[in-house]
């Protein structure tokens, strides 16, 4: 059964090559085929902002290497959820999470965790593009050298893998020794996605990457998550309903911190089972 | 709004002529008091010159370079206690710095939140003690435990080295020009780490998440992104705090036993600018020898002048990227 | 905990070590701080605490080798610090008014500002070589008046600095409000503006006093000192700091006792002062 899906996904693949179908939706397919493991498990998550109670009971498997959307209107508890998946709510007082996440088999809100490792598995990009005070190669250089000990040579050819990763190397690669917030605001979400990439995390948490951005470069990225969801699980938080269609395998859509529905894109998009879910996306509210 | 009515010169502010009156009155007020404080720093600096004068037409530039210092020959100069004032200062540094880096980071990365306000407190507290009392308590109980417990040990150790011994040898004195230094440094500490805090707490939440966020630890995140970020603020604060150590007086007077001899040894006692005057400012007979000291003074406020103006423009140059003041 | 394929398990030990290294160093520095705070108030108290008596705040300071205590000095620091609050204040808090309410535009405002910060940190001492030399040497004498107007520029600075900085945090929006009433410019400074930022201002003026109350330097040459009661400020007059300073480094024990008992109280009303400023503050 197995080795016949995975036949089917070469041949899209030859299809595709061919030219003979759109590109996107012959990945998408190709996607879908695949046999779905589960890289995420979430169970009975609970967050608190002191005495807040932002997320109510949340349960959710997230798909291995399939792109996970999180919408909801403002305030939802979107973006805390994701905050949790690598615990960098931790930053603060007075803010935690009870309840579960299951990955590889081991509880990451266990007080056992190592956060720093989790970090290096679970990847986050931000809202705003965050370069780091520092020219564009030693912004990518400096994840990897947390983890890895590698010649000057290996770690060129690291950085200029996660940066054409992030299809960023052409229009970089003459600019290297400069300054990273010297690049536009477009390159510089597709370098903070480079810099996440070339720690090569498992999963990559995207917390709305394209709110800041012109449409041209949420093109980009959008394309490039496409690309990236071969090696990597991602899930994204978006307020852009169009957005979570164009790109998401699965949507999970969120109100007053409740999960309310999470399915299949094209099963919410088009024939949600709650009515909250129906109201937001025909834009009844929110 | 109820006691605005009981004030009853403000009622007559519907006369027209009442209120232009003292809307000029009240700005030429603010305007004038500004003006003062504006004005303060000549008549200082004018003030200084003109009571130097004579010391600096009798001694001219040999002032800066003489360590003579010699009331009955009626021979000044200012080296001994320039060079007092530095290496006192640069002790203070050397302690003060790292010490405030340390307080700064564990206020703002390390201390837990219910231990926050009382820590930054304490801290806060010690820049709020008079600096006399720090001299008193140097001189009689610091000086003494130093004397007995810290100085031979130092002379033994460090003493015996090449190179630096000389700095570190000598009779276990207690008061000395090392001794002035580490309570200064203890008096600057409060200040810097102050400052430190400030800049450490304008680095954007969402750049040190990022970097978290990719695994780094908090050192790891203090030395690539906060450090870089507030280099130039980091520098402003420790001018600021140096322009404190250089100027501080009571302190200083206290402990570094007025001795207006060159001595290599730290250990040694020595003087300063500030505790000179402290000491002799009064006693002083004679138009030359008040002369030579208030040059002495001109000297000081002009290395203070740099060393707080150039502090102000790093601090100002890292808020106006921020926008905010400190 | 399944170790992912790429990291170097040693390196990243190495690292989480180093941070554990430079961590308890922060902690250190800290401790150290707050060893001297604790050392230094300890050996204050327990020194100063056992010379505290009622002859300290009743008799005048005495000659060696005679009993007496501290009143005079106290008096005349109270008496100092108070005159020197009222020259330093109205002007520092109308400097501060201009700063924040009138020099929006003006291109002078920034140099004003930076003298004052200039100033704020300038030494102490210098004040009072220059205090000397505007009103001792043209008096001839020294005198209460020139120690009171030393103090005043010392607390001038940090009166004009948290004056501005509080005014500056009422909103704007209050003051258009209050001007869109009509109300001339000097009263929505006075009956609006003054009103919002008067805990921070009075703030701004405690700091000063706890400031100036310690101050020894400036006074060293101005209001020098007096082993008597005073009759005015127009001759020099006892203040705690420079009784401190002589009492403790003269010879005579008794002298040392009495700097002591002087040395406690001055700590305890400057840290007194500093809390009730921040209540006031933390209040607001």
């Amino acid at each position: 059964m197995a080795k016949e899906r995975a036949d089917l996904v070469k041949e899209m693949e030859n299809t595709m090559e061919n030219g003979l179908m759109n590109q996107q939706e012959v990945r998408r397919e190709a996607r879908g085929l695949r046999e779905l493991s589960i890289k995420l498990k979430v169970k009975n998550l609970d967050f608190y902002y002191g005495s807040f109670h932002a997320l109510h009971s949340i349960s959710l498997d997230i798909p291995e290497n399939q792109v996970t959307a999180i919408i909801g209107p403002s305030g939802c508890g979107k973006s805390t959820l994701i905050r949790v998946f690598n615990r960098i709510y931790e930053l603060y007082p007075r803010q935690y999470a009870t309840g579960e996440i299951i990955l590889d088999g081991r509880n990451i809100l266990s007080p056992k965790e190592d956060l720093n490792l989790l970090r290096a598995q679970v990847g986050m990009v931000f809202q705003k593009p965050t370069p780091f005070p520092m020219s564009v190669y030693d912004n990518i250089a400096f994840g990897v050298k947390l983890y890895e000990r590698l010649s000057r040579a290996q770690m060129d050819e690291r950085v200029e893998w996660a940066l054409r990763k992030a299809a960023l190397w052409d229009e970089v690669k003459d600019k290297l020794k400069q300054s990273g917030t010297a690049l536009s605001g477009g390159q510089q979400q597709r370098l903070c996605i480079a810099r996440a990439i070339a720690v090569k995390p498992e999963v990559l948490l995207l917390d709305e990457p394209c709110s800041a951005l012109d449409p041209i470069s949420t093109a980009k990225v959008e394309q490039l998550i496409e690309e990236l969801v071969d090696d990597y699980t991602i899930i994204i938080v978006t307020h852009n309903m169009q957005q979570a269609a164009r790109v998401s395998d699965f949507t999970a859509f969120m109100y007053l911190g409740k999960l309310i529905e999470f399915d299949n894109t094209s099963k919410i998009f088009t024939n949600p089972r709650k009515k909250e879910t129906e109201d937001y996306i025909t834009g009844r509210f929110g | 709004m109820d006691r605005e009515k009981d004030k009853g010169s403000f009622s007559r502010g519907s006369n027209p002529f009442f209120d232009v009156f003292l809307e000029t009155f009240f700005s030429f007020a603010t305007r004038t008091s500004a003006l003062f404080v504006f004005l303060t720093i000549f008549a200082i600096i004018a003030s200084l010159f003109w009571g130097s004068w004579p010391a600096i037409k009798r001694f001219g530039l040999s002032f800066l370079f003489s360590s003579e210092w010699n009331p009955v020959t009626e021979k000044f100069g200012a080296l001994v206690a320039i060079y007092g004032t530095l290496v006192t200062s640069i002790i203070a540094m050397l302690i003060g710095v790292p010490v405030s880096f340390g307080i700064a980071i564990f206020i703002t990365e390390l201390c837990p939140p219910w231990l926050k306000r009382p820590v930054a407190t304490a801290i806060e507290l010690l820049a709020a003690i008079p600096s006399i009392i720090y001299g008193m308590w140097g001189l009689f109980v610091f000086a003494p435990f130093f004397a007995d417990n810290i100085e031979p040990w130092i002379s033994d150790t460090l003493g015996q080295m090449p190179l630096v011994g000389p700095l570190f040898s000598g009779p276990p004195l207690g008061i000395g020009v090392l001794t002035a230094g580490i309570i200064l440094s203890i008096m600057v500490i409060p200040f810097m780490a102050a400052v430190f805090r400030d800049l450490f707490e304008v680095v954007p939440p969402v750049l040190k998440e990022s970097a978290y966020g990719i695994g780094a630890t908090t050192w790891e995140v203090l030395k690539s992104i906060v450090f870089p970020y507030t280099k130039i603020g980091l520098v402003g604060g420790m001018m600021l705090g140096l322009g404190r150590a250089l100027g501080e007086t009571m302190a200083v007077t206290f402990v570094i036993g007025n001795a207006d001899r060159l001595e290599k040894s730290l250990l040694m006692p020595g003087n300063t600018i500030s505790s000179s005057l402290a000491n002799q400012f009064t006693e002083a007979v004679g138009e030359i020898y008040t002369s030579a000291l208030i040059e002495l003074g001109l000297i000081l406020f002009f290395i203070t002048f740099v060393v707080l103006a150039l502090s102000k423009f790093l601090l100002f140059r890292l808020t106006q990227k921020e926008g905010v003041r400190t | 905990m399944s170790a992912l394929k790429n990291i170097d398990m040693g390196l990243y030990r190495k690292r989480r070590f180093f941070n554990f290294l430079i961590l308890f160093c922060t902690m250190l520095a800290t401790a150290f701080g707050l060893l001297w705070l604790v050392w230094l108030l300890v050996t204050l108290f327990a020194n100063g605490f056992q010379y505290l008596n009622m002859a300290v705040f009743t008799q005048p300071t005495p000659p060696p080798g005679e009993s007496g205590g501290l009143a005079n000095a106290i008096v005349g620091s109270l008496v100092i610090t108070v005159v020197g609050v009222l020259i330093g204040g109205p002007v520092g808090i109308l400097a501060g008014t201009f700063l924040s309410e009138y020099a929006t535009h003006s291109r002078i405002a920034p140099a004003i500002r930076f003298i004052n910060d200039v100033l704020l940190s300038a030494p102490s001492i210098i004040l009072g070589v220059f205090v000397y030399q505007i009103v001792v040497v043209p008096t001839g004498h020294f005198s209460g008046w020139a120690g009171a107007l030393a103090l005043a520029f010392i607390a001038l600075p940090i009166i004009v600095r948290t004056t501005e900085d509080m005014m500056k945090l009422v909103p704007n929006a209050v003051r258009e409000a209050a001007a869109a009433l009509g109300a001339p410019k000097w009263k929505v400074t006075v009956a609006i503006v003054y009103r919002a930022a008067k805990a921070g201002i009075l703030t701004g003026v405690l700091l000063a006093i706890a400031r100036i109350s310690g101050e020894t330097a400036p006074l060293l040459f101005t209001a020098l000192n007096n082993q008597f009661w005073t009759s005015g400020l127009n001759e020099p007059i006892a203040n705690l700091p420079v009784v401190i300073f002589q009492f403790a480094m003269s010879p005579y024990e008794d002298w040392q006792h009495l700097a002591w008992a002087g040395a406690l109280l001055i700590t305890v009303s400057v840290l007194v002062i500093n809390i009730i400023s921040r209540t006031i503050f933390g209040n607001r």
